[in-house]
């Protein structure tokens, strides 16, 4: 198994004419994604890598039947209004890969999405695979390499940065250990699916094993997580590493952020936290695969 | 946005604020102080928090006060900024202060308003011993704050009468602004209670969120980044290189006011937040300091990594080049590496690089990078997916080492002459000219085959588009750079694609300009 997308999923694309949303398609399709149909409003009428494109999800809707899944590249000013239209079709996952979404879009979709019983993740994501499967959105580029950089198997990982999703699961994948499901929730403050949400997904995951959590300075996600730990919500082991050791901090936080968060968001703050949860808090990114390794190792002996 | 401009949108959303005028001179602000005719408050306007200890407020009470007062802080720097413009306000006789802001709360994906009954500076430790004096609600972002909402948050501090229906009215518009304004964050900080009855926003703090910064022209925002301090020049050019390219992002910012000759500085250019900030970590630890801050990501083309490339050599000293994302990139690294090495080979520095282009086709980029800039002054070495961060910065820190610490020269901005008779056409940020005399004598007519988007063919044996020059303008040409690259380096250089970088001509004269003089006066 896997969370949030499987072969069987099926898969609209949002922006699919635009100069990322072709590409990616292309992507997608060649490496076995469900896509069924394709929505760029005038252009109706095309088909691109033989997915027909309709004028709105809609109509995509009537031709096609129902979509799971929405993979939206429009350009970032217009993906609130596509991700309304998509939960409004009765979308239940949308995936928006753009950067640079007013973070106010972002509030709105996300008391939207609540109402309608519907998540997304990111904006300013590159999107999510279960090797094996399906990907969404554009990570790993092309299909030959997310093939070759991402296998199936028993780790669930979840990270902020994009670059350092496609890192860590080729660094596990060259480790000899291959992963669920890889999610990139995205770089912004406010995101759809943050650490916390995904992680619990991954508990329920009867196929994932052993967690990998890459955070970052900015934002409670990984301090939520420390909690939920330590609450016993997530029982599954969390390997963790945290970026921006060296980053200046103060520049991200105004006053009235300080008032809120008190010393929340800071390097020293999530590491102490997660430790201790009893999260492993790798210091370098090679103590990554050697950890879960291991503790994929312990949990296969407790069996 | 300084005080003033906050202030005039609280007074556009008709919070009342203390009458007042902004100014920047002496004679200005006895004149303004004259006209407010009662005593008034002088504020230096900077971006920089805790002005009031460093002289930045004074009260006066005549306009000769005002003009001695002003005087003295023009010529103070806070925080290492000079101030520029004071803001003159009436004084207000206070009866209480109070706080007010709104907040996004990441976990709830909801704004917060946050209330205190106490206001002023140290607000954030007085919160904290006074718990129960800061009162907070989250905010429906579809139905908005609303009056009775207010009144209903703000009575939980005890405040009753017609203090609380005022501050209610007051919150309930400043949420409806800052809103408007898409404000990532917003304060009044003191909202005050004058002894006549009546509430003011004393100062305010908006900041605007980068990515709604285009919804908002009336707000005159030059840079739209959440900068502690106002934007360099440098910083602007590259602001205006991201702004007219969509394609992939580049950020810029620098991190040392100067690079000195000796400082052990390099010019860095990440790709990626997460594998930036990774990089960062690994060259830092070994003793590096950061000139300044880039990252190039997201697909970006190799005319974008050019000019990032182009101005990130503009800052003099640094002793090295260093570009590293997260070493796995979805992107097509061989953009990057043409980027790179036109603006390389342009530049001929001496300095060394390091580049870490690992990802999608890295095996193509690196080819790029040694087979194209073996020749130049400066060593260059690329990287890709299997060598980790903390073995590139060991790699930088020993060519740094024996390179002895050179300092990078900056040099002027030029072109190759363009032949009128040239074939030229426009792409999306920038021109193409090929030479064609020039192309007669060439056997390979490899410019064509290299062309990654297959744009180029030969007609009487000549490279000319095989599309539209309309479509080539509009994004057909995706400015790969590999005809030019091809040209220059295995036939006849009868290629320039120019790729314009408004202002940093300019900028570099000036640059120039200091170098020469430093070096005078060692001499």
């Amino acid at each position: 198994m896997s969370i949030l997308v499987n072969e069987r999923s099926k898969v609209l694309v949002q922006g699919i004419t635009g100069r990322e949303g072709m590409v990616r398609t292309r992507l997608m399709k060649d490496y076995g994604t469900n896509v069924r149909a394709g929505v760029t409003p005038g252009k109706g009428g095309q088909e691109i890598y033989g997915v027909p494109v309709f004028d709105s999800v809609k109509q995509a809707r009537e031709e096609c039947g129902d979509f799971d899944i929405s993979v939206v590249f429009v350009p970032a000013f217009l993906v609130k209004d596509a991700a309304l239209e998509a939960f409004d079709a009765g979308v239940k996952l949308a995936v928006l890969i753009p950067d640079r979404v007013p973070i106010n879009d972002v509030l709105e979709l996300a008391r939207v999405s609540k109402q309608e019983g519907a998540r997304f993740v990111g904006p300013n994501t590159l999107g999510l695979v279960s090797p094996g499967k399906a990907v969404l959105g554009m990570i790993g580029g092309r299909a030959e390499s997310a093939r070759e950089w991402f296998r199936s198997g028993s780790i669930g990982v979840s990270s902020r940065s994009g670059g350092m999703t496609s890192a860590i699961s080729y660094y596990l994948t060259q480790a000899g250990l291959g992963q669920s499901t890889i999610i990139h929730v995205g770089g912004d403050a406010v995101v759809g699916l943050s650490h916390p949400e995904v992680l619990l997904l991954f508990e329920e995951d009867p196929d994932t094993e052993v967690m990998v959590m890459f955070g970052e300075i900015g934002t409670t996600q990984e301090e939520r997580v420390a909690d939920l730990v330590s609450g016993g919500r997530l029982r599954k082991p969390v390997v963790a590493y945290i970026g921006g050791k060296a980053a200046k901090s103060g520049t991200r936080f105004s006053h009235a952020g300080a008032i809120v968060e008190g010393s929340r968001g800071s390097h020293e703050s999530k590491v102490e936290l997660l430790k201790k949860a009893g999260v492993h808090v790798a210091d370098v990114l090679s103590d990554i695969p050697k950890r879960a390794g291991q503790l994929l190792k312990e949990r296969g002996r407790k069996r | 946005m300084f005080e003033y401009q906050s202030k005039k949108l609280l007074k556009q959303a008709g919070i009342p604020i203390p009458e007042g005028m902004v100014v920047s001179s002496p004679e200005e602000a006895s004149e303004a102080a004259r006209k407010l005719a009662r005593s008034v408050v002088l504020k230096a306007q900077v971006w920089a928090t805790g002005r009031a200890e460093k002289g930045g407020i004074k009260f006066t009470d005549s306009p000769e006060e005002a003009a001695a007062a002003a005087r003295d802080m023009f010529g103070l720097k806070i925080k290492n900024l000079s101030v520029e413009k004071i803001l003159v306000e009436e004084k207000i006789d206070i009866e209480s202060e109070y706080f007010a802001g709104l907040v996004i709360d990441d976990a709830a994906k909801s704004p917060v308003m946050i209330f205190s009954s106490m206001g002023g500076t140290g607000i954030e430790e007085a919160a904290g011993e006074h718990p129960d004096k800061v009162v907070r609600a989250s905010v429906d972002v579809l139905k908005g704050f609303r009056e009775f909402e207010a009144r209903d948050l703000i009575r939980r501090t005890g405040i009753s009468g017609g203090t609380l229906t005022r501050l209610s009215r007051t919150l309930a518009k400043f949420y409806a602004i800052s809103r408007e304004y898409d404000a990532r964050s917003a304060e009044m900080n003191p909202l005050v209670l004058s002894k006549q009855g009546q509430v003011y926003a004393a100062d305010c703090h908006f900041v605007v969120d980068d990515y709604a910064v285009f919804r908002h022209p009336d707000l005159g925002i030059e840079v739209a980044r959440e900068f502690d301090r106002p934007p360099t020049e440098l910083e602007k050019i590259a602001y205006l290189v991201e702004r007219n390219d969509h394609r992939g992002t580049f950020y810029f910012f620098q991190m040392l006011d100067e690079v000195s000759k000796k400082e052990n500085a390099i010019g860095f250019n990440g790709a990626g937040g997460g594998g930036s900030m990774m990089s960062m970590d690994a060259v830092l630890d070994r003793g590096f300091k950061l000139a300044n801050y880039c990252d190039t990501s997201g697909n970006p083309s190799a005319s974008k990594v050019y000019r990032a490339a182009k101005i990130i050599l503009s800052q003099p000293n640094i002793k090295g080049y260093f570009a590293s994302g997260s070493g796995v990139a979805s992107q097509e690294q061989f953009h990057s590496a043409r980027g790179l090495t036109k603006a390389f080979g342009e530049e001929k520095i001496a300095i060394p690089a390091v580049l870490r282009l690992g990802g999608n086709f890295e095996e193509k980029a690196i080819e790029i990078l040694h087979t194209y800039l073996k020749d130049i002054p400066g060593k260059v070495e690329g990287y890709g997916r299997d060598d980790a961060p903390e073995f590139c910065a060991e790699r930088m820190k020993k060519l740094i080492t024996e390179n002895q610490f050179l300092p990078h020269k900056v040099r002027p901005v030029t072109e190759p002459e363009i032949k009128e008779r040239a074939y030229s056409f426009k792409t999306v940020t920038g021109e193409i000219h090929i030479d064609h005399e020039k192309c007669g004598r060439c056997a390979a007519k490899g410019c064509v085959e290299a062309c990654s988007p297959g744009i180029l063919k030969l007609e009487k044996d000549m490279p000319v588009l095989a599309i539209s020059r309309e479509e080539a303008e509009k994004g057909k040409c995706t400015e790969c750079l590999a005809c030019e690259i091809f040209c220059t380096y295995h036939e006849q250089d009868a290629i320039f694609i120019r790729l314009p970088i408004p202002g940093l001509k300019e900028y570099r004269e000036k640059v120039i300009k200091e170098q020469k003089k430093e070096s005078r006066e060692r001499e």
